[in-house]
């Protein structure tokens, strides 16, 4: 007869120091792996800046600085979302079917890690991009901003991609691969048309003036607006709204990823 | 007798749906301490399912799965093993110096960078980024990450799939030495040569339950059947009436004789053919054992 003891050899715990430098390197290892991908960089930072140059500044020499600084406000906001959709969204879909998800789930990275990882770079891309806009702004179109407007539109844009982040991340883990792209554009691109960062609202029909309180990047340009002197109404309802958003698809995103994985 | 094991992960009883199909039908397995288990079977016979249910990464039906006593999905347990997947992605644009440090930032005490890269043999590669390496390298490096933060379990899923000889040589001798510093390793393979050179264990899996287990002596012995095979003129016809001859066949030249006695017939057949050449005796290997059982599996599953 043969009798089996099974003793239990206890864990090694982990340290808080440890733990808190698994996320910074998480986080640092999703920035440098996106910044070094130029199929991912180029489109984010160039289309915004690109568009500003040609439409906000080239286009713009006889209204002057002052339309340039309002064009700041919304070539910025659409700075703003690419780096939440495409760095969030589409990097999250093309992992869960590439398996590297898979792979982390069963590593012991630490909760939470991977997406604070990706928020982290989408972070430092959007201000990447803002800081871009804010050179062509003062350098080439001569807008008058004072340190603190610029410091403020850099904050709107590194946590105005949150709620983008959110949308992506919802996004991504509804469609799988290299469906993501797409839908990510048909997103994208009518919001940013329909919250009206390529023509000022005024100008599209009431019809789309009234419903574009619905797009969250309707409030963040209002924040944007604001951050460069110009809004006018108060900045806490947009805030509150983006708010919202940003939880609410982070929770419908998180519960879909953890039931469809 | 009194056995002390210590016991790292176990599945009892657990069952897996897929839908309609059962991947899993009540499965019984326990890992031990430092030791290598070969898990076997053929495609969709629960081995993937039996490793997902042990990481965590899917929930058993019913049946409980222990990992160091505890749940699989718990991280202080996860923060013991190490994994190598069967198909693995890793972030192309990262070196595998990068990808070293961010794994090895998961547990507690990890091994340096340089141990765990010259264990896997990717020390000249460390400062290469993933993307630029081969097939086999890349499956080296994921190695190098598997062991990185000193785990006392780890799985290997297919590992030495893509690898040259010389390559899938010095990964078998890595994982002796892993096994000998008392870390267990439950491995798959489709190569029955791997597992009989690497394993103490082997459990062989057929439609979600556990045919066989033992090791593989063990295993050899339910196919006790011995080949010979040599150049001769005798007649099969007359060598098949022999008592402990179970098949003969011609392959041109050759011979091929089947026994469970193979000295008895290697006597007889030098006396009857002093010109005889070219003899080779093989005991069965676990190819044809594992032939056996599964073919077995599936009469089992016609008979009922």
């Amino acid at each position: 007869m043969s009798v089996i003891t099974i003793h239990r050899v206890p864990p090694l715990p982990m340290p808080p120091r440890r733990l808190l430098g698994a996320y910074l390197m998480e986080a640092r290892s999703e920035c440098l792996r996106y910044f070094r991908m130029p199929g991912f960089l180029l489109p984010v930072t160039l289309f915004p800046t690109m568009f500003y140059l040609l439409f906000g500044i080239v286009m713009n020499r006889q209204s002057g600085a002052e339309t340039a600084r309002y064009l700041l406000a919304s070539y910025g906001v659409f700075g703003v979302m690419s780096p939440g959709l495409f760095g969030f969204g589409v990097s999250l879909a093309m992992e869960r079917e590439n398996g590297l998800l898979t792979l982390k789930r069963a590593l012991p990275a630490p909760p939470g890690a991977y997406l604070l990882g990706k928020m982290a770079m989408a972070m430092l891309a959007s201000g990447t991009v803002m800081a871009l806009l804010l050179a062509l702004a003062v350098g080439v179109a001569h807008v008058q901003l004072g340190v603190l407007q610029m410091l403020l539109f850099l904050l709107m844009g590194m946590l105005g991609v949150l709620p983008f982040c959110a949308l992506g991340m919802l996004v991504g883990t509804l469609v799988k691969g290299q469906g993501a792209p797409g839908v990510i554009n048909i997103i994208y691109l009518p919001m940013s048309f329909l919250s009206g960062l390529w023509m000022p609202l005024s100008t599209l029909p009431s019809v789309l003036q009234q419903i574009a309180p619905i797009w969250p990047s309707t409030h963040l340009r209002e924040l944007a607006l604001k951050t460069v002197g110009m809004g006018q109404s108060p900045a806490w309802p947009h805030l509150l709204v983006l708010a919202a958003y940003g939880v609410g698809f982070f929770l419908l995103a998180s519960r879909r990823l953890h039931r469809v994985g | 007798m009194i056995q002390s094991v210590a016991v790292v992960a176990s599945l009892s009883g657990a069952v897996k749906r897929y839908g309609a199909l059962k991947a899993l039908d009540g499965l019984d397995l326990m890992l031990h301490r430092g030791e290598l288990l070969a898990l076997l079977g053929p495609n969709g016979a629960g081995k993937s399912t039996a490793i997902s249910l042990l990481l965590g990464l899917a929930r058993a039906d019913a049946g409980k799965v222990e990992l160091f006593g505890r749940d699989p999905q718990d991280i202080e347990a996860r923060r013991r093993i190490g994994v190598m997947l069967q198909s693995s992605f890793l972030p192309p644009t990262l070196t595998v110096g990068e990808l070293l440090r961010l794994t090895a930032s998961y547990y507690p005490a990890s091994r340096s960078i340089d141990e765990s890269a010259d264990m896997a043999g990717v020390a000249d590669l460390l400062s290469r980024r993933y993307a630029a390496l081969s097939g086999g390298q890349q499956r080296r490096v994921q190695f190098a990450l598997a062991l990185c933060g000193r785990p006392e379990l780890l799985f290997l899923d297919e590992p030495t799939v893509g690898m040259d000889i010389e390559a899938r040589q010095k990964l078998w001798a890595a994982i002796r030495r892993l096994t000998a510093e008392g870390c267990a390793i439950v491995l798959t393979t489709h190569y029955l040569e791997e597992a009989e050179a690497l394993a103490q264990r082997v459990v062989v899996l057929g439609k979600g339950r556990v045919l066989s287990e033992g090791s593989v002596d063990a295993l050899r012995s339910h196919v006790a059947t011995t080949r010979i095979r040599c150049i001769s003129d005798l007649d099969v016809a007359a060598l098949s009436q022999w008592s402990d001859i179970s098949l003969a066949e011609r392959d041109g030249t050759h011979i091929l004789l089947h026994s469970d006695a193979p000295e008895k017939v290697l006597r007889r057949l030098l006396d009857a053919d002093p010109a005889l050449s070219e003899l080779e005796v093989r005991r069965a290997g676990l190819a044809e054992v594992f032939t056996e059982l599964t073919r077995e599996s599936g009469i089992e599953k016609e008979a009922a």
